[in-house]
């Protein structure tokens, strides 16, 4: 088991023509990943190393039975493109363009929050990834592991870093996500760790987050009276002024709000084993199973 | 994105929101005329920079006189003013805002923000204006009051009508109240900004609802669809180098340690300032060199890292995932080049292709110190500059 993607998701890829878009699809082939067609309006008919390309969602859908999408198109667009997903009535799309405005977001919340249907990862997110199964996304496939261990996270290369760890140690995950550095995101931990919390085959969460906003503290009052599994955490940007932007559109401490400090303490309080170094995450792990 | 104080309330005129009478000034016979023109016996001073609180480090004054504007204008610019929010070093003041005094009766506060938990534009209003709303939210939070907007068509009237009782607000100035936070909304969603800030907003011995002072953040991702804001960019007011990498699309932040470092990723980038500390060390910058990095981007990365005169050892730390080892191995070997490296290097590298990365550093004759891990490379930058 593992939960959002696994060997029978069937993907499609938004913007598969552009250059990000076939790389990336290439390398996700490469995985195992069914990527089944492509969407780039006014490109229909063609094909990228064989995979069909439509000129909508809802074509692509019809003629070929995906249900998930990872959408590669420029930022402008990316809200549309989300749009067209959702109303395609998918089950899962994941945003890894960066750089949407976050208004758009807003709306595009308020109108997934009516439908229901069509689960949202990022936007300006890795994607998702079910090791050995199914890879969704630009993170690289071969320093996963397939095993217990779900990881959520708000960074991309800080997720690799801990993947690594874990493999390393011989602790394999079942699945990966990385949520997205954006204000406002589809899905936040707290909807992850409910599905991890369900997924019989994960048996401990790792879920690393950062200054800005609120996730991490929404994240600590669910665990505390929702899930059983152990959970293990680290926040980036300890050393973070306030007030800049750290890199990710939604990293930043504002009037004092969203410090490590505040998250760690939050986390800890709901019995979280938070790892002090980013380098111990993998070892935190470890020591949790054992025990 | 950041703009100063004239710049916000020229956009909330543009909302037909009530501001005081004035323009901005460059020199101090600017600012005597701009005086003049606006009329009247009691003017007001006011540095621009972008930060907040500059009344109690000197940066806003009254002046009673046409040459008093004059005089406390010269002062003014060209002064360091530091604020709590400037940080020690100060910012350098290069305009000034002249305003016309108004006999005031009493001080609110009123923002508008993006609210990311809730996921909805927020109204934060309180009778407590004038002090910073952390001040207020420390000691009487029972006098800020806070509402949603539920849709994107703006809050409702009935919405509007109960925070301005909840402010005191009775008769005309309730109605007046109303209508600035339905232009303030307006204008939020219009702009794209993430914070519009109206503190104080002010009740004149006349009844009039005036914006005293103005603050508006933008949207980073939305410029694209506001070049009239990107105008108002002034990159005086930014640190050189942030400015500079920002050419090259590198993400920078500048701090005050003395250990450089270079990394790909955001997440990644302030974990490694973090291990740096955990080290016993301290960070000299933030640097996301993004995903996929170009030759000339880690060229560019290390120039940027040594023009800082406090660095005295440079950290790489690169997880390279889609991005090869080997070429990032290249590219560190290649900006080394072309800049003047003085300062110990370490180097850690992880990921697709390691192996031969680790190897073309090693056979480079470089004095590259090697580093496995995260905590590792930490430890050595630190004991580097021991």
């Amino acid at each position: 088991m593992s939960i959002l993607v696994h060997k029978n998701t069937m993907v499609m890829v938004q913007g598969l023509t552009g250059k990000e878009g076939t790389f990336h699809a290439r390398q996700c082939v490469a995985y195992g990943t069914q990527i089944v067609a492509g969407v780039t309006p006014g490109k229909g008919g063609e094909a990228v190393d064989g995979i069909p390309v439509f000129n909508s969602v809802k074509e692509a859908k019809e003629k070929t039975g995906a249900n998930a999408s990872v959408i590669f198109v420029p930022p402008k667009f990316g809200a549309a493109a989300i749009r067209e997903a959702a109303d395609a009535q998918l089950d899962l799309m994941i945003c890894i363009t960066e750089g949407i405005p976050a208004l758009d977001m807003l709306k595009l919340k308020q109108y997934l929050k009516k439908q229901k249907k069509t689960r949202l990862i990022g936007p300006n997110c890795p994607g998702v990834i079910t090791p050995g199964e199914c890879k969704v996304g630009i993170m690289p496939g071969h320093i996963h592991k397939k095993g217990k261990v779900g990881v959520i996270s708000r960074s991309g290369t800080l997720t690799y870093e801990a993947v690594d760890q874990l493999t390393r140690l011989g602790l394999g995950q079942s699945t990966c996500i990385g949520i997205g550095g954006d204000s406002i995101i589809g899905t936040q931990f707290v909807d992850l760790l409910e599905l991890f919390e369900k997924d019989p085959e994960t048996k401990a969460i790792v879920m690393i987050g950062e200054i800005g906003g609120s996730a991490e503290e929404e994240a600590a009052d669910f665990i505390k009276k929702n899930v059983t599994k152990p959970v293990v955490g680290f926040i980036a940007g300890m050393t973070a002024p306030e007030g800049k932007r750290m890199g990710h559109a939604g990293a930043i401490i504002a009037g004092g709000k969203g410090t490590a400090t505040e998250k760690i303490a939050a986390l800890k309080a709901a019995g979280v084993h938070v790892s002090q170094s980013p380098a111990d995450i993998g070892e935190t792990v470890a020591k949790v199973l054992r025990s | 994105m950041k703009i100063h104080e004239y710049q916000a309330k020229e956009i909330l005129s543009q909302y037909q929101i009530a501001v005081p009478l004035g323009k901005v000034a460059h020199t101090p016979e600017q600012a005597k005329s701009v005086a003049r023109e606006v009329g009247g016996n009691l003017w007001v001073v006011k540095a621009q920079i972008h930060a907040g609180g500059r009344g109690k480090g000197g940066g806003v004054k009254l002046a009673h006189s046409l040459e008093e504007v004059e005089e406390l204008s010269r002062t003014m610019i060209g002064m360091t003013l530091v604020t709590y929010q400037t940080g020690p070093e100060g910012k350098k003041v290069n305009k000034v805002l002249i305003e016309k005094g108004y006999a005031l009766d009493k001080e609110y506060y009123l923002a508008l923000v993006l609210d990311r938990s809730s996921e909805k534009i927020s109204v934060i209003g309180s009778p407590e204006g004038g002090v910073s709303i952390e001040e207020v939210a420390k000691k009487k939070p029972e006098k800020i009051f806070k509402d949603s907007a539920d849709t994107l068509e703006g809050f409702k009237p009935d919405q509007l009508k109960s925070l301005a009782q909840k402010m005191g607000f009775l008769g005309d100035a309730q109605a007046q109240f109303q209508a600035i936070v339905a232009a303030l909304y307006k204008a939020f969603v219009e702009k794209d900004a993430s914070l519009v800030e109206i503190n104080p907003l002010v009740s004149t011995k006349e009844g009039k609802l005036l914006a005293l002072d103005a603050k508006i953040n933008f949207d980073d991702n939305a410029l694209y669809r506001h070049p009239e804001i990107e105008q108002l960019r002034d990159f005086n007011e930014e640190d050189p180098k942030e400015v500079e990498a920002s050419k090259f699309n590198l993400s920078y932040i500048h701090l005050d340690g003395n250990i450089g470092c270079m990394v790909n990723g955001a997440g990644l980038a302030m974990a490694t300032m973090d291990i740096i500390k955990l080290a016993g060390g301290e960070p000299a910058n933030f640097l996301d060199v993004g995903g996929g990095a170009s030759q000339e981007k880690v060229t560019e990365a290390f120039k940027l890292i040594l023009s800082d005169k406090n660095v005295k050892a440079v950290l790489v730390n690169i997880f390279g995932g889609i991005m090869r080892c080997d070429v990032i191995a290249r590219g560190i070997l290649d900006a080394v080049k072309h800049v003047e490296m003085n300062i110990p290097l370490v180097v850690r590298l992880e990921g697709t292709n390691v192996e031969e990365g680790r190897k073309i550093l090693k056979e480079s004759g470089l004095k590259i110190i090697s580093a496995t891990t995260m905590k590792d490379a930490a430890q050595k930058a630190v004991r580097a500059i021991q």
